[in-house]
């Protein structure tokens, strides 16, 4: 009985886990393709979609730890899909700001040619779904790695930083637009952060050791 | 410490003593009667009558079949009557009138045998103006009920109410339940109390100096007076005549035989159809 | 729950002058598991025992009100229908003690003196068996007594022998107040799956089996219908003040 609650659980996670991912992924591709119908639908559309996504899954958690009273691995996973339950909403909450920025910048002629903001994207969304990823097959490895390579994204931020504040300096007409730019990229990089987290999740739900705060290697 | 073992040991020793000494009387008895009793036994002994004293052989053909007669008909009067007084009380345990059954079968199990033995004379045998075996039989029967119905009651005050309540549960009417699920199960403790209570009135002679009365020929009529071993027995053994001496021997030993063959009887039925619940 | 397959309406039973249940308003969904949780002594047992007309075969008994088993009151109804309609399990297993596993599960046929062919009965016995998960345990022994399976086992064939009548609703009386955990989590299982072929309205002071077992859930309390809803609501978010405090162990 209990078995068959938390397999319907970790069905409704990835299903909502893919359902983000494609958030993410449709506030990017309208900041390249300059749709502003796609960021508005990732906006008005998705996003309550997804705070009602969030909130079915609550509940289940919920009555499914009361009515139950899980034990061990059982519990760890029923609170770290509510973990990731969490993360995943505040990453479609950073889907929403990416598009917000989106919205303001596509109106505006490019400060510089968008190279590093899609190639963090990519990195980002590739950190989540891998994070799904070994979630569904319970693989430590690829949880291990997601977490490893959350400072190729931080470097990417800084070095977005870096190049806009020496447009700022040269030119203060690019200063709104290197703003909005910067927060974009803060937004992916909280991202990526969350994603970590979904890791960390995993990794104690299966081994049921903790290794937040802490560095893989020691 | 030694002495607290020895000690121990001594009071075992004085116990099993004891306890053999008790026992003591019963084997002497069954000695004393099978030495005495089994010259007599042959087959004439079981097929032929009584002879007149100072002729050799005969037999207690009609007391055996007397005694057989007379339980059946105590059996026919007790056990229908026994079964289902025990039965109401046990279903009725906290009604006023239970409470006045179980009074008086108490109180009936006291009463001497031969006070049966008159009072069923007066009721049965005076009216009808002779002395007869189913007088005798009511008589037995009369001391058999209270038996068959504390038996009964016990027994069935051990099946758990569970199972009359799974059986109306299941749709079955009151009468279906009684029968088929609870004296069913209770069967093996209604049976043996039945047979205790054969065992125990077949060996009874008081009451039947007044009703049976004693018939020296082979008798079928139930209206008209039967013998019973008991009952030859008394007779033979009042008598002057050795030859019948030893007939009563003979006739003690059958006695003691057929109770002692119900009581492990008794004991193979109540292990047999043990129910477990 | 408008169109319940049954409906307890303004109903009040107790004993001589003792009143056990108050007012008690329950409608019940068909195919689905409704426990009925409580401390002991808040009438969980009597108002059951009123479902498939038992409480008034006590003396003093009495009720009030009405009880719909499709929309037909019970107590306008025979006792005996009523029962062969609305099964019932008790607290500690009691298969009939005299009949074997065979005659047990057909035990409501045979007492209600309904005859049938022997191919039938096989079927019967086959099919209700394997409802409650025990013929592969017990195929090879079908005419041995009862009594000689486990308390586990036992209670399986105590609700084999209430499905083969083929109710509409099977009561369960604490069926698992007598058994050890792993019997237990046997008869949980079997109560969620058997659900499919009736309804089940189980008794139980676990509250913990309540939760993990049935759809809905009533809470009594001194003889009162606290609350009723399903099970995953009741149990975290109640809405009444009695049902939060019976559930957080401050009484009970």
């Amino acid at each position: 009985m209990l078995e068959q609650r938390i397999n319907l659980l970790k069905q409704k996670i990835v299903e909502y886990a893919f359902f983000i991912e494609n958030m993410i992924h449709n506030s990017i591709k309208g900041l390249m393709n300059k749709n502003r119908e796609l960021l508005e639908k990732v906006i008005n559309d998705l996003e309550p979609k997804a705070n009602d996504f969030e909130i079915e899954l609550d509940e289940l958690c919920t009555s499914t730890i009361a009515q139950f009273g899980p034990k061990a691995k059982n519990l760890r996973s029923i609170l770290m899909i509510a973990k990731m339950n969490n993360d995943l909403e505040r990453i479609g909450d950073q889907a929403v700001n990416i598009s917000e920025c989106g919205l303001y910048l596509i109106e505006k002629p490019p400060v510089k040619p968008l190279v590093d903001i899609p190639r963090m994207g990519e990195e980002a969304v590739k950190m989540l779904s891998d994070a799904i990823d070994s979630f569904i097959n319970e693989n430590i490895t690829l949880a291990e790695s997601v977490c490893e390579r959350d400072n190729i994204v931080d470097n990417l931020r800084d070095q977005i930083l870096r190049e806009l504040i020496t447009f700022m300096t040269s030119d203060p007409v690019t200063i709104e637009r290197s703003i909005h730019l910067i927060k974009i990229s803060r937004n992916l990089e909280r991202i990526a952060d969350l994603s970590t987290n979904i890791c960390e999740d995993v990794i104690f739900m299966i081994e049921g050791k903790i290794i937040k705060h802490r560095k893989i290697k020691d | 410490m030694q002495r607290r073992i020895i000690k121990d040991k001594l009071f075992e020793i004085i116990i099993i003593i004891l306890a053999m000494v008790s026992t003591l009387p019963l084997i002497l008895i069954l000695f004393q009667i099978v030495k005495k009793g089994i010259a007599s036994i042959n087959w004439s002994f079981f097929v032929n009558l009584p002879q007149p004293p100072g002729e050799t052989g005969g037999g207690v053909s009609n007391a055996i079949l007397g005694t057989f007669i007379l339980i059946v008909i105590a059996g026919v009067f007790s056990i229908l009557l026994g079964v289902l007084g025990g039965t109401f009380i046990s279903e009725y345990k906290d009604k006023k009138i239970s409470e006045l059954i179980r009074l008086c079968v108490n109180i009936f199990q006291g009463i001497p045998s031969i006070v049966i033995g008159i009072i069923v004379y007066i009721w049965i045998v005076m009216p009808l103006h002779r002395f007869s075996a189913l007088s005798g039989g009511i008589a037995l029967g009369i001391m058999m009920l209270p038996l068959i119905v504390k038996s009964t009651e016990e027994t069935l005050r051990l099946i758990p109410s569970s199972l009359k309540e799974a059986s109306l549960a299941l749709g079955a009417s009151y009468t279906t339940t009684m029968l088929r699920v609870i004296l069913p199960a209770g069967i093996n403790g209604i049976l043996s109390g039945i047979l205790i209570s054969v065992s125990r009135v077949a060996g009874e002679t008081a009451p039947l100096l007044f009703t049976a009365f004693g018939n020296p020929f082979m008798n079928f009529n139930i209206f008209k007076p039967v013998d019973s071993l008991p009952l030859l027995i008394f007779n033979y053994s009042m008598s002057p005549y050795p030859e019948w001496h030893s007939i009563a021997w003979g006739a003690s030993f059958v006695l003691i035989s057929f109770i002692i063959i119900l009581n492990i009887l008794t004991k193979m039925v109540s292990r047999k159809w043990k129910t477990v619940f | 729950m408008e169109n319940g397959i049954l409906k307890i309406l303004n109903f009040y039973a107790g004993y001589n002058v003792k009143t056990i249940l108050t007012n008690i308003n329950l409608s019940i969904p068909s195919n689905k598991v409704i426990s009925i949780m409580g401390p002991s002594g808040c009438g969980k047992t009597t108002l059951i025992r009123c479902i498939n007309r038992m409480h008034e075969l006590q003396p003093d008994a009495n009720f009030k009100g009405r009880i719909l088993l499709n929309e037909k009151n019970i107590f306008e109804t025979s006792p005996i229908l009523v029962r062969r309609k609305i099964g019932m399990v008790f607290q500690k297993p009691n298969p009939f003690p005299t009949m074997s596993i065979y005659d047990n599960v057909v035990s409501g046929y045979i007492l209600n003196g309904i005859k049938m062919p022997r191919i039938e009965k096989d079927r019967i016995v086959e099919e209700t068996l394997r409802k409650v998960y025990l013929w592969d345990e017990v195929m090879d022994s079908l005419h041995r007594k009862g009594t000689f399976l486990s308390g586990g086992q036992q209670q399986r064939l105590c609700i084999a022998r209430a499905m083969a009548m083929n109710p509409e609703i099977i009561l369960l009386d604490e069926p698992t107040s007598a058994l050890d955990p792993k019997a237990t989590a046997k008869i949980e299982e079997l109560i969620t799956k058997i659900k499919k072929s009736v309804t089940v309205i189980l008794v139980t002071h676990n509250t913990a089996q309540a939760a993990r077992v049935s759809d809905f859930t009533a809470f009594l309390y001194l003889g009162e219908l606290v609350e009723y809803g399903s099970t995953e609501k009741l149990f975290t978010t109640p809405k009444d003040k009695r049902t939060e405090e019976y559930l957080t162990g401050k009484f009970g």
